[in-house]
């Protein structure tokens, strides 16, 4: 369970987050969504201990992610970046490889590379595996990101805007493997989507942020609906119904 | 492409290290006093020649030049760019300034005790190089190179300036331009921590190059980022100081050797550390011995032929592919 309560954040004069409390359960999909500059970055660092806390306090499982040995968060939680740039010329199994370091310190043992290979295989990377990263596309390098922090095999995951760069084809396989790792191994995945409707198809809980508050907070079937999405987002929008998932029409 | 990069990997070292015994051997017969195969064993005062003389200063230039690459390599992960070193960024420049003051004000100072001062020295201004570095746009890689060359400049300059007033501005060119002629034995061993602090590179390869992939990745992994650029700044200060002290600046090595070997096997720190500082052993000794031949009998100093030879491989590296920055 992650554990939120009384947090804010600020830069200078500007409030980033607003006295935010809030408790994901473990298990399960949680979406992020909201306007840019809400604030859903800002506490997915907080709670991956990326940037210190200012006020309130953060815990994950009962441990407190401002005074647990880094070490032993990094075995609990996984975060992956929205603006990760390798630059380092790494072959993507390296990569992906490193990944392991919180478990095995460096020195790879036989089920590493069998977490490796599987996570490799989920994200259609076997032939790619000896490519290195600044040679592959956009989409082929977000794709070794995510295998990355989906090989550091940690019950915690977070992702902001993974989606980025990746087309239809892999978006969609990257949200049925969120919803199988959440189903079969009982994983949390807290992830930042900017699309509402891959958020309404697959998370089992959407948190809405605007101006470093909690807007709103429920269920997909719950939160997606006109009234809701206009007060968040500034425009009015049509919400259809596709067999009981909410499908909103904010193209229109 | 993929298959032939993994198979090149341990070929490059091994070419390296071959080159590098090549190398050694016809270094211990080069110089100005005549030295045929023949006499080293027959004649005593060929094996004086070699064990005072010869082999301190071969040794001295594999020394200097596998930490200098290995020195340039740490310093572009912390930076997290490739165009730095510590020669163009203010460290080496910072160690000068260390000595200068020790002798200034402390004449007496053995070599170990001048070592140590130009360490401490090139530890801060490389400190405050890096705590400025970071804060440049990641965008903009070029910013960091040339703030560092700025940087270093104002530091040489003072240097200069303290030199020019205490007259000992002849002393000091002992230190700005490398050079192994002066190098014999009991004058060059300091140049053995400069190995020690590589070994330990070695041991934290993983960590470094977890470091290349940022402060966030870092800790994500669990990797104590701070504790982790104190460490690698240790290391840089001390290789580039101790190498300042006892044979003065050789420029480039720590930014074309690392920069080879990355495109040639990449950046996993732990299978490319053996190369880069092989590499860099061969560069310095070539061009130590290139020095000595040009014009026999008489030498030019590592520095002024490293200047040559390594600006030309780094205008060459920047030309052959301009995207890849």
């Amino acid at each position: 369970m992650i554990r939120i309560e009384n947090v804010s954040l600020r830069h200078g004069s500007a409030e980033i987050l607003h006295d935010i409390s809030l408790t994901i359960p473990k298990g399960g999909i949680t979406a992020l969504i909201g306007p840019n500059g809400a604030g859903k970055s800002s506490l997915l660092s907080l709670i991956a201990r990326l940037q210190p806390l200012q006020s309130g306090t953060i815990s994950i499982d009962g441990f407190p992610v401002d005074t647990t040995p880094n070490r032993d968060l990094a075995r609990i939680i996984a975060i992956l970046r929205q603006d990760s740039i390798v630059a380092s010329r790494l072959r993507v199994r390296e990569l992906v490889g490193f990944s392991r370091f919180p478990h095995s310190r460096g020195r790879l043992t036989a089920e590493d590379r069998v977490v490796i290979d599987q996570s490799l295989q989920q994200f259609d990377l076997a032939d790619l595996a000896d490519r290195f990263i600044d040679t592959l596309s956009g989409g082929q390098r977000q794709r070794a990101l995510v295998a990355m922090a989906f090989a550091q095999a940690t019950d915690y995951l977070l992702l902001d805007e993974p989606l980025n760069n990746l087309d239809m084809y892999f978006a969609r396989d990257l949200m049925r493997s969120l919803r199988r790792i959440a189903d079969e191994n009982g994983k949390t995945v807290v992830i930042v989507l900017h699309d509402i409707n891959q958020a309404g198809a697959y998370a089992d809980r959407i948190i809405a942020m605007k101006a470093g508050r909690i807007a709103a907070d429920g269920s997909p079937a719950e939160l997606l609906r006109p009234e809701i999405l206009q007060a968040i987002f500034g425009f009015r929008m049509e919400v259809a119904d596709m067999g009981g998932t909410p499908v909103v029409l904010h193209f229109r | 492409m993929s298959t032939a990069a993994v198979k090149q990997s341990p070929l490059t070292g091994w070419i390296a290290g071959l080159v590098l015994a090549i190398l050694f051997v016809l270094s211990l017969f080069t110089g100005v006093d005549e030295l045929p195969f023949g006499r080293v064993l027959s004649d005593g005062r060929g094996i004086e020649l070699v064990l005072v003389s010869r082999l301190p200063r071969t040794l001295a230039a594999i020394l200097a030049g596998a930490s200098l690459a290995i020195a340039g390599l740490i310093m572009q992960t912390l930076a997290r760019n490739r165009y730095v070193e510590p020669s163009t960024a203010g460290t080496a420049q910072s160690a000068e300034l260390g000595i200068l003051l020790v002798t200034l004000l402390w004449p007496a100072a053995n070599l170990l005790t001048k070592g140590l001062i130009a360490s401490a020295a090139a530890l801060i201004g490389t400190s405050l190089f890096l705590a400025t570095a970071h804060r440049l746009p990641p965008t903009q890689p070029f910013l960091v190179p040339l703030f560092g060359l700025v940087y270093g400049g104002v530091i040489g300059a003072a240097v200069t300036f303290v030199a020019w007033q205490a007259d000992l501005l002849q002393y000091l060119s002992i230190w700005t331009n490398g050079d192994f002629s002066g190098v014999l034995r009991g004058r060059y061993e300091l140049l053995w921590l400069g190995a020690l602090m590589v070994v330990f590179a070695w041991f934290i390869a993983d960590r470094l190059t977890i470091m290349t992939l940022g402060r966030d990745a870092s800790i994500g992994l669990g990797i104590d980022y701070r504790r982790m650029l104190q460490l690698g700044l240790v290391i840089v200060s001390v290789i580039s100081a101790l190498s300042v002290v006892i044979v003065g600046v050789i420029p480039f090595v720590g930014l074309v050797v690392p920069n080879i070997v990355s495109r040639l096997m990449g950046d996993n720190l732990r299978g490319t550390l053996p190369a880069v500082a092989a590499s860099g052993a061969v560069l310095v000794l070539g061009c130590d011995i290139l020095g000595r031949l040009i014009r026999h009998p008489y030498e030019v100093p590592v520095g002024t032929v490293m200047g040559c030879v390594g600006g030309l491989i780094f205008l060459w590296l920047l030309f052959r592919r301009p995207s890849d920055v």
